[in-house]
């Protein structure tokens, strides 16, 4: 064979492939690809995905995830010019934040009337729509407790006390959403006169204001701190992972948030991004979200994933989520004032 | 850059020639590409500054509620302080280090080479992680330090390993380029070890230690990674950048932060501007490279203290990458190997691992020529001082710049509607040019010196023999330079491996990185996965490394060999 030869099944070759590549690329190019901003667990990604593109097959959810701050502060930073075409598991707050800066395009789900109440937007056309709701719970590491003796609480009340000195850790709500739907839960169950003077007991007996909500739990979980305030779901895959932790509804209630689905105006995918908010709302994506939350939207989807504490829907406080967002400046830079920044190595 | 013309004798002013106006263009042109990654992104997130949440002009309201508030002065002083202590540490400690392995004879020098460098190929979560192993209330040493490690401790320690490579590097850099003529004339004379310390090789190296001073001092100030981990309630400046930023989305508030955070930036050009002027060429067309002769005691001591750093450095690894293997820390210490099958804790799994080689690999090649190109044309081009002093400026900015900010004002600038490169957005592209910007001031650093070193007398004896300055530009400048050139480009691709600040808010659906990965997954609880995959990181890096020895070896030899007498 000669070398032209050679050069020419080399090029029908690469002609060949090259082909295969455009024709591969088409058939794909028919899918609509959706861009979906999220902060729902990594774990939770490939099932969601795999459920949604299961039952509409034109569809492709190209996700970016990360942390609810990152990705709030993103897209409002995208403001001008949106990339995301679904926001599909973000904070309600965030989303509530976005529909008042005019960023979310109201439509109202198929699925949605069957919904609980507080899991909508109260708009019409609903704004967004709520998946699952999660809690500022108590993560107790019982196998440091047994060590130090020390007795499980089971109200905010008890952890007040002494024997928990330098013993607790929360998020810090200046950095973290869960940190300032806590106090905010607080602030709501005791009033705020009695909420300020509960945080300034239990300052005596933090530790520690962590960066980020999954943080408090995860300490517990690995020990670092006997009692980690904050995300329900991360203490309860940690104990299923193997952690000597228990998850602890305080008796007074506590404070919430919800994931929610929305749908970013200006996208230029709106009929596949209606499908997607369709789905989202529908009773198998309650399902779904069942198995990693156990307070879903739909009323009729009963589930408990393993190690989630069971009586947390009953203890939701009645959180005013207008009030919340509104106050959310006045309330930080209170709590700044009195309790960041104050570095100083407390007495041992 | 120097001023030194001012103090020469008034010459009569030549026209120019074509090549000095096409080096004018050159630098033209590089100014503004430096404004694209550089200072329009930062000034259209920092001109928010002035604005409300809503956009509106609202002057110095911003800066006034900031000022007011009692926590600022907490965060500067703390950022201060911080700064201060360890710079105070990490300079010493790597001017000794980087003293022995350049002026001294070490055993296995290379050994301890690279391992001073190992830090630089980790992510900064990496010392965060190793912190807790050893210090933490779990932790195998707990209680040593005294106290917690959460807080001013845990920050200093981590930083110091954090930053030792840096301030090692440029000092080994300065140390190296020492003229053997200068000590020989000071043995002659018979000038005490001590003397020739003081008033050789301490001012020789001057430049290198202010040089490195300053990258400490900013790297620790800027930095939030370590902070955030590791710093308790330990408030800093670029901690507050967060909790605006990420916390609450208040940009404005993040952008008054931001231009609190520019002012060690201001003083560090200042300083450096001042030390330039000082500095004169090392490398003079006849210098002879110093070649340390063995002396016992010198050298075990020497061998000693690189001992003690070296074995620091190797128990921090160390401890990330035995706890990357346990199962679940504390409560069961069994190994597996299972942290290491990402997949299972992060959709992107390896792809995110690749995505950042390839990044990498892109900031590096882009980086480089850049940066080398860009140095050169700055330091070569005759007068225009205006010009060539504001490119100086757009070459430190990044330096100073916390990358969350940095990000953010990509986002600003890069996706605005009306921005002809906005088709860059959401593309390995921008992650490419964002990293590029973000480590833009050492590797222009490092092009610099590497340029100053080069006597001007090259140029001068190419210009007379009529050739071209492209000529001599990739015949004798960048062959000389190839070392820099090589050191920049690993700068590039270990930083590029590691980044995350600025990233975090630029990668797309196929772009996410696996630096950003390992941060997601330590936020969701798996330390060990987080562990692993910082270990990775650093293994690629130190493998490529390990290669550009090799080749620094083997094949630059040759093109070095006419430095050697």
């Amino acid at each position: 064979m000669t070398i032209f030869a050679t050069m020419r099944r080399a090029a029908v070759l690469g002609g060949v492939a090259l082909a295969a590549i455009a024709i591969s690329g088409a058939a794909f190019a028919q899918k609509t690809k959706l861009t979906v901003y999220t902060a729902i667990e990594n774990e939770q990604l490939d099932p969601f995905k795999k459920a949604f593109e299961a039952d509409n097959p034109t569809i492709e959810i190209a996700w970016v995830r990360d942390s609810t701050g990152v990705m709030t502060a993103k897209l409002i930073a995208e403001k001008d010019n949106p990339r995301a075409d679904v926001i599909w598991g973000l904070a309600a707050s965030s989303v509530g934040l976005m529909a008042g800066m005019g960023m979310i395009e109201p439509y109202t789900p198929a699925n949605a009337a069957a919904l609980k109440p507080i899991f909508k937007s109260g708009k019409s056309p609903e704004t967004w729509v709520g998946m699952d709701a999660f809690l500022a719970v108590v993560c107790f590491n019982t196998a440091e407790a047994k060590k130090g003796n020390k007795p499980t609480p089971t109200s905010w009340a008890d952890l007040i006390k002494p024997e928990y000195k330098d013993s607790i850790v929360m998020p810090n709500p200046a950095s973290s959403g869960t940190g300032y739907l806590t106090i905010a839960g607080w602030l709501t169950i005791m009033g705020e006169e009695a909420g300020w003077k509960f945080m300034d007991a239990l300052h005596q007996n933090v530790s520690q204001y962590l960066h980020s909500g999954s943080a408090p739990c995860v300490q517990a979980a690995k020990g670092e701190r006997l009692i980690g305030i904050g995300f329900d779901m991360r203490g309860a895959t940690e104990k299923t992972k193997g952690a000597p932790i228990d998850l602890i509804v305080p008796k007074e209630g506590l404070g919430w948030e919800m994931e929610a689905t929305a749908i970013v105006k200006g996208t230029k995918n709106l009929d596949a991004a209606k499908k997607l908010a369709d789905w989202a709302s529908s009773p198998k994506a309650n399902e779904l979200y069942g198995k990693y939350y156990a307070i879903v939207a739909n009323p009729t989807v009963k589930s408990m994933p393993p190690n989630y504490p069971a009586d947390g829907e009953k203890l939701m406080a009645k959180v005013d989520v207008d009030w919340m967002a509104k106050n959310r400046e006045r309330i930080l830079a209170e709590w700044t004032k009195r309790y960041d920044g104050k570095s100083a190595p407390k007495a041992k | 850059m120097t001023l030194a013309a001012s103090n020469r004798s008034p010459i009569l002013r030549v026209a120019m020639s074509r090549d000095d106006l096409m080096m004018r263009l050159g630098v033209v042109l590089f100014a503004v590409v430096l404004l694209v990654i550089v200072g329009l992104p930062l000034w259209s997130l920092l001109a928010k500054a002035f604005e409300d949440r809503d956009g509106k002009f609202v002057g110095l309201a911003n800066y006034v509620s900031y000022f007011s508030t009692p926590a600022l002065f907490d965060s500067a002083l703390n950022s201060l302080h911080v700064a201060a202590v360890c710079t105070l540490i990490v300079v010493p400690l790597a001017f000794f280090y980087a003293y022995a392995l350049t002026r001294t004879v070490l055993p296995v020098r290379w050994l301890f080479q690279g391992i001073s460098l190992i830090p630089i190929f980790a992510p900064s979560l990496l010392p965060g992680l190793a912190l807790v192993y050893l210090f933490g209330n779990q932790g195998f040493f707990k209680g040593a330090l005294g106290g917690p490690i959460y807080g001013f401790d845990g920050i200093v320690i981590a930083q110091i390993f954090y930053c030792f490579p840096h301030a090692t590097l440029i000092l080994v850099t300065a140390l190296t380029t020492a003229d053997a003529r200068l000590y020989e004339a000071a043995d002659a004379l018979g000038a005490s070890k001590l003397r020739v310390f003081f008033t050789v090789t301490l001012p020789g190296a001057k430049y290198g230690l202010i040089s490195a001073a300053l990258v400490v001092f900013t790297m620790v100030i800027t930095d939030f990674g370590i902070a955030k981990v590791i710093g308790g309630n330990f408030n800093v400046l670029a901690t507050d950048v967060y909790k605006q930023v990420i916390g609450q989305q208040n940009f404005s508030m993040g952008a008054v932060v931001g231009m609190v955070l520019l002012a060690p930036a201001a003083i560090a050009f200042l300083v450096d501007r001042v030390v330039q002027r000082k500095q004169v060429a090392l490398l003079t067309a006849r210098a002879v490279p110093l070649i340390p002769k063995p002396k016992l005691g010198r050298d075990l001591f020497f061998t000693a203290f690189c001992t003690v750093v070296a074995a620091g450095i190797l128990v921090i690894l160390g401890m990330a990458a035995w706890g990357s293997l346990i199962k679940y820390w504390p409560y069961n210490l069994s190994l597996t190997l299972a942290n290491y099958d990402f997949t299972n804790f992060d959709a992107s799994g390896w792809d995110s691992y690749f995505n950042s080689v390839e990044m990498a690999v892109g900031a590096a090649v882009f980086g480089t020529t850049l940066m080398f190109v860009g140095a050169w044309l700055n330091e070569k081009t005759r007068e225009f001082y205006l010009m060539r002093g504001i490119v100086q400026f757009l070459a430190f900015l990044p330096m100073a710049v916390p990358g969350l900010v940095l990000g953010l004002g990509y986002i600003f600038f890069f996706n605005a509607p009306n921005n002809p490169l906005n088709f860059l957005y959401a593309t390995m592209g921008i992650l490419v040019v964002n990293t590029v910007a973000h480590f833009y001031t050492v590797g222009h650093l490092t092009a610099t010196t590497a340029l100053k070193q080069i006597d001007p007398e090259f140029e001068s004896v190419s210009a007379s023999l009529k050739v071209p300055v492209w000529r001599t530009f990739g015949r004798v400048t960048a062959p000389i330079c190839l070392p820099a050139i090589l050191d920049i480009a690993i700068y590039l691709f270990v930083n590029g491996m590691t980044t995350v600040s600025s990233v975090i808010f630029l990668y797309s659906s196929d772009t996410k990185l696996a630096s950003v990965a390992a941060v997601n997954i330590e936020e969701s609880g798996a330390t060990a996965v987080a562990a692993a995959l910082c270990i990775v990181i650093v293994i690629t890096s130190a493998a490529v490394k390990t290669l550009h020895v090799l080749a620094d070896r083997f094949l630059l030899g040759r093109l070095q060999a006419w430095r050697r007498r």
